[in-house]
């Protein structure tokens, strides 16, 4: 056997290492900081519901609006809906929902099993305006400002000191 | 005071572990006796000094001493006893101190049945745990230290993650933690026979009872973390392909590939370089788990301290023990001598084809868990690979791998008669057939690739009953003589049979849930009625209640079928005020082939009702059964004498050195 393929199996894992290393210098809980005070991207999805709104860039003005990316099939989607419902109802903020890679009628049964808080939903079939707004995994929740900038990311289940510590507050100081 | 004791107890442990990594390893390669034996002596003291460390930890949480840091953030006050105690392992810095216990707990069980390992050989084991033990406990102490106060000290503390807060998930971290840490054994021991130039069968038989434990637990501990997803998660799916799951399977699934190639090793003194090389990544699958789960490059939903500083330290960790067993490998390997010739078609073959598939499997998944942290890396896109990338590209890896599985064992070793072993489990392929036919009425032609599924899960299972049947004579032979047959066979193949079944349980589980489960989710109101699969669901009421640290909901559902009482289900709804989260407790009604799965959500929007979601899982619990029969053929084979005898059988008799042999 020549030797030097014995050292294959440690080049390889110095390449990842490598890759871990590059990993740790980015903050998955961050969006990449290309996107942040950038203006939200460009995209327009059809309705999840057959009379309802569909979303698109447009609708990410003149106020300060939540965007949140859900799907039927997320379980922590579920855990996080009932805060959806509390900031829609109780604390009046306007949220819109993006529908990622779920069928329309999984997310309307969804939404008619578990409350609407959503305005606006964006039906993202195949998962393409997710990747364009930086989406890792559902459930995701983006604060976007008046002049439609993203102004924060939220990776993973809002959790209630979420809302009290992070999102309230800074909704707050946007409508100021 | 006690806080200060566990803390001081650790930094001893370091100095231990210190002593233990260096002065064996000079011992042994000087040849002085004393010095190799005061590896053993540390590896007991680092035990001691570990187990006080976790007592003293255990002690600060079951007394609420709320000075501990560590304890505020993740226990309180009215917590039940034993969420308390689970509590120590429920954070990132509890858990390393469990991991280090284990890890010590190891070296001390080479140094305590290692008596039959040439001295040399142990020394070098105990140098390498020693290590390990070196790098965790500097990483425990420079960046989680579990024993830092606080001050002022808080009138309470902040609760652990109610979602933890259940038996299934208080017990199967020390398992899945006794797997990962078990491979450092095998990790130990390759690059202890590297250092030694020499890996021989003794050293394929010192090397399995260990990987078998640390599978067996690995196993366990597996199949107890998704059953608890199963069931307190409450979305009724029992597997999800998350990168923390994937951190669990990719070890198993390079261990279950050593433990087959070790027996190689053992029996014909071929594979060797590759079974080392496997031991040695399958330990680095431990360590890239815990990287993953830890530094917060992979974000998932069950991460827990994710903290890019503590990362920088694991990937340091990692850098050194797979680098430089890697680097150790490259540069030794050549040196190990080449074994045993086999045919293609031989048990050896059936097991290189089981590894290369294993294999594959694993470097699947693993690309499947980082392909998102490279596109990130490379792009910066994120995104992330979910269940279908798994099922197109997994599944399909494992029905050959299936396939083999029942056919290799009735192989002989060497050359092989495929015709022969084919032709022997005739009767096997007769009752595959029928069970596919039996599915085909049951549930009709879709998915096609269910009927695959059961194929596999009646191959597996029908394939290893068929195996032990040859080996007892069964029917040719009068039954008395089978059956003496049966208790002189050695427990490793009872072992394999086991296991090889409960493979074919837990598939034919999982098939039987991914592909007939029903489900409804609808808004019911007292006294409603709902049909699922047959059965009836009422909800009879919903109660509130008070318990420890939480209020609850309880439903009751009156399940019949046909007008014939089947159970009375009671799901929950959980309000843990502290930590100010809900959790689901499913209620769960099973049968010998299935499931029935309630829980109550919450009202309904309209104020009346309660939303519901019911599930009728098909065989779902064959799943946690067959993983149970796997781990009591792990159990088994463990308890198989040969593993407890010295073996002298090749080391008296060196092979001549230039025998010239081909390549493995």
């Amino acid at each position: 056997m020549p030797r030097l393929i014995l050292f294959v199996p440690f080049a390889l894992f110095l390449v990842l290492v490598g890759y871990f290393a590059v990993g740790l210098t980015r903050d998955p809980s961050e969006l990449p900081s290309a996107l942040i005070d950038q203006p939200v991207p460009q995209f327009e999805l059809p309705p999840v519901q057959e009379n309802g709104q569909g979303l698109a860039t447009a609708d990410l003005k003149g106020g300060v609006q939540l965007v949140n990316v859900f799907a039927s099939w997320c379980a922590p989607c579920r855990i996080e809906h009932p805060l959806l419902m509390r900031l829609a109802k109780e604390e009046g903020v306007t949220i819109h929902g993006i529908a990622y890679k779920d069928k329309p009628q999984d997310s309307q049964r969804f939404l008619a099993q578990l409350g609407n808080p959503y305005q606006r939903i964006g039906a993202d079939l195949d998962g393409r305006i997710g990747i364009e707004w930086g989406v890792y995994g559902v459930p995701e929740t983006y604060i976007v400002d008046a002049e439609g900038r993203i102004r924060y990311r939220h990776v993973g289940p809002l959790m209630p000191f979420d809302l009290d510590e992070k999102i309230l507050p800074l909704i707050r100081e946007l409508q100021k | 005071m006690i806080p200060e004791i566990g803390h001081y107890a650790l930094v001893l442990a370091l100095l231990l572990a210190i002593v233990q990594s260096s002065v064996p390893m000079i011992g042994a390669a000087r040849g002085n006796a004393a010095w190799m034996e005061l590896g053993r002596t540390a590896a007991y003291g680092q035990l001691l000094m570990v187990g006080t460390a976790f007592a003293a930890l255990t002690y600060a949480y079951v007394v609420s001493d709320f000075s501990v840091l560590n304890v505020v953030q993740n226990s309180h006050s009215a917590k039940p006893m034993l969420y308390k105690v689970s509590g120590v392992w429920g954070n990132h810095e509890g858990s390393l101190v469990l991991w280090v216990l284990m890890l010590a707990l190891f070296g001390a069980a080479v140094a305590w049945f290692g008596g039959n390992l040439p001295p040399s050989l142990k020394a070098r084991v105990l140098g390498v745990q020693g290590m390990i033990g070196v790098g965790f406990l500097i990483f425990m102490l420079a960046t989680s230290n579990p024993f830092i106060r606080v001050f002022p000290v808080p009138a309470d503390g902040n609760d652990l993650n109610p979602l933890l807060q259940d038996p299934g998930l208080a017990f199967h971290p020390p398992f899945l933690y006794l797997g990962y840490v078990g491979f450092s054994l095998a990790f130990s021991f390759a690059a202890a026979a590297l250092i030694e130039g020499r890996v021989d069968p003794a050293w394929g038989r010192w090397v399995r009872p260990w990987t078998l434990v640390a599978w067996s637990s690995l196993t366990l501990g597996i199949g107890m973390g998704s059953w608890w997803a199963y069931y307190e998660l409450g979305w009724g799916g029992w597997w999800f392909w998350d990168p923390v799951e994937n951190a669990s399977l990719l070890p198993w699934l390079a261990g279950t590939a050593l433990l087959h190639s070790a027996i190689v090793v053992e029996k014909r003194d071929a594979l060797k370089t590759w079974t080392v090389l496997l031991a040695i990544l399958t330990f680095t699958l431990s360590l890239v788990g815990t990287f993953l789960v830890r530094s917060g490059v992979l974000t998932s939903v069950h991460a827990f301290a994710v903290d890019p500083e503590r990362g920088v330290a694991i990937l340091i960790l990692l850098l050194l023990a797979t680098g430089g067993g890697l680097l150790l490998y490259a540069m030794r390997a050549s040196s190990l001598k080449v074994g045993g010739l086999f045919a293609p078609v031989s048990r050896e073959g059936a097991l290189v084809l089981n590894n290369l598939l294993l294999s594959v499997a694993c470097a699947v998944v693993l690309i499947g868990t980082l392909y998102p942290l490279l596109l990130d890396s490379m792009t910066g896109q994120k995104i992330s690979v979910g269940a279908p990338f798994f099922n197109a590209t997994f599944v399909p890896l494992m029905i050959p791998l299936v396939a083999v599985m029942a056919v290799g064992p009735l192989l002989a070793w060497k050359r092989g008669d495929l015709a022969g072993a084919l032709g022997r489990l005739k009767f096997a392929a007769l009752v595959t057939v029928v069970c596919v036919l039996w599915a085909l009425y049951i549930n009709g032609v879709k998915p096609v690739m269910a009927l695959v599924g059961i194929a596999m899960a009646a191959w597996a299972f029908f394939g290893a009953v068929a195996e032990l049947a040859d080996r007892v004579k069964l029917f040719r032979i009068p039954l008395g003589q089978s059956w003496d047959r049966a208790k002189g066979l050695p427990r490793g193949a009872w072992g394999t049979t086991l296991s090889h079944a409960g493979l074919g349980i837990a598939i034919a589980g999982m098939v039987g849930t991914s592909a007939w489960l029903t489900e409804d989710i609808r808004v019911m109101n007292i006294g409603d009625t709902a049909s699922v699969a047959g059965y009836e669901f009422t909800l009879e009421k919903v109660e509130s209640g008070r318990v420890d640290n939480y209020t609850t909901e309880t439903g009751t559902f009156l399940v019949s079928s046909g007008g014939d009482f089947v159970a009375r289900l009671h799901p929950e709804q959980r309000w843990y005020p502290v930590a100010r989260m809900e959790t689901t407790e499913a209620a769960i009604h099973t049968t010998f082939y299935s499931d029935l799965y309630a829980v109550l959500g919450d009202r309904s929007e309209q104020g009346e009702g309660w939303v519901v979601r019911i599930y009728h899982h098909p065989l779902v619990p064959w799943i946690w059964f067959g993983a149970i029969v796997m781990v009591l053929g792990g159990l088994v084979s463990l308890s198989d004498r040969r593993f407890r005898l010295g073996v002298p059988v090749r080391r008296a008799a060196k092979a001549p050195a230039a025998a010239a042999q081909p390549a493995e």
